[in-house]
């Protein structure tokens, strides 16, 4: 692959989990808890979406072959999304959002500011506008998973079950691929082994405070990154594209 | 999670440096924390804040609206208390 390939291919992958992210976290728009934290929660989603616009328009570009974002977003199948399974699972109770959220927050939020630093300029620059963003989301999630964690009872334990359930998606975060590979040699791209140690302190640190258990090690799932998706993704897509294929082209 | 648990706050909003905050309304939320993020989302989304300030409204003292009269009628005749014979330059802004 060319580096003009590999960094298309690698803003296409970035996009995919922020549109995937972003709607999850559409889905349970108007079921907020609170006024104020539906409104919180509607910003993240649409910082997500915005993320995707920008890196699927950039990924177009590269590519030069005539595709924009919504493209990307709405006229793929399911096998060419290469989002990570843990952004694609189900909302579930407020405590799994906010935990899939967390989860991936940390990651996230290491691997954006890491390509900041990357050669390829279109690449850092989304990076320094989309980790600003992040940096909230996280702050916001894991005051959450606090508040949760070292709540009531009740609480507690929900919340442990959403991170007991959601952990076996976190291996596949780290475990890279040819295309991680391929976009560290292309631009100086993120090393996934720093971003690792750092993701675990990071939430090894929130979780003491939360008074939540580390699941124990175990086996992970994969295959998001080579578009194998977990059952869920099929009813996200078909819900997220229905527009696009009953009206082709439509525009607003 | 039963909406008279969760506290309103006053929020205010400072717009730009050298302006003083300013009461921009309140939210619910039940710590502090909180209270701040939801301030951030609720009234800052448009850009309008610089700084952020949050205060539980039952903390905040207020003056009875019943002594109105005894509080703010006898600053009303004393135009000499008003600093209007000075010159105030164009290049002061924001007094």
């Amino acid at each position: 692959m060319s580096d003009t390939a590999t960094v298309a291919a690698y803003a296409t992958r970035l996009g995919d989990n922020a549109l995937i992210l972003g709607q999850r976290m559409i889905e349970r728009v108007a079921g907020g808890p609170e006024l104020e934290e539906e409104l919180a929660n509607a910003n993240f989603a649409l910082d997500y979406i915005g993320q995707a616009r920008m890196l699927y328009t950039y990924a177009g570009e590269l590519e030069g072959r005539g595709r924009g974002e919504d493209d990307f977003a709405f006229r793929r199948a399911e096998h060419e999304y290469r989002s990570l399974l843990l952004v694609e699972q189900p909302n579930g109770h407020f405590g799994d959002a906010v935990m899939r959220q967390f989860l991936f927050e940390a990651f996230y939020v290491h691997l954006l500011d890491a390509l900041t630093r990357c050669a390829d300029e279109g690449l850092s620059t989304i990076a320094a506008r989309a980790v600003k963003e992040i940096r909230y989301h996280l702050r916001h999630c894991s005051q959450w998973v606090v508040r949760l964690g070292d709540g009531t009872q009740e609480s507690h334990d929900r919340v442990q079950g959403s991170l007991d359930r959601l952990w076996r998606y976190t291996g596949e975060m780290f475990s890279a691929d040819e295309l991680d590979d391929d976009i560290r040699a292309a631009c100086n791209g993120p090393h996934l082994e720093i971003i690792e140690a750092e993701w675990r302190k990071e939430v090894t640190r929130i979780l003491d405070h939360a008074t939540l258990e580390l699941p124990a090690e175990q086996w992970m799932a994969s295959g998001g990154k080579e578009g194998r998706h977990t059952e869920h993704f099929g009813y996200l897509l078909a819900e997220m594209q229905s527009l696009q294929r009953t009206y082709p082209g439509a525009s607003w | 999670m039963s909406k008279d648990t969760w506290p309103l706050y006053e929020v205010f909003i400072r717009s730009k440096s050298g302006l003083s905050h300013r009461h921009a309304g309140s939210v619910h939320a039940a710590d502090d924390e909180m209270a701040l993020n939801n301030a951030r989302d609720t009234y800052t989304r448009r850009n309008e804040g610089v700084s952020i300030w949050v205060v539980r409204s039952d903390r905040i003292i207020a003056s009875d609206p019943a002594e109105t009269a005894a509080f703010f009628e006898p600053a009303r005749d004393k135009v000499y208390r008003h600093p209007t014979f000075y010159e105030i330059p164009d290049e002061v802004e924001n007094l």
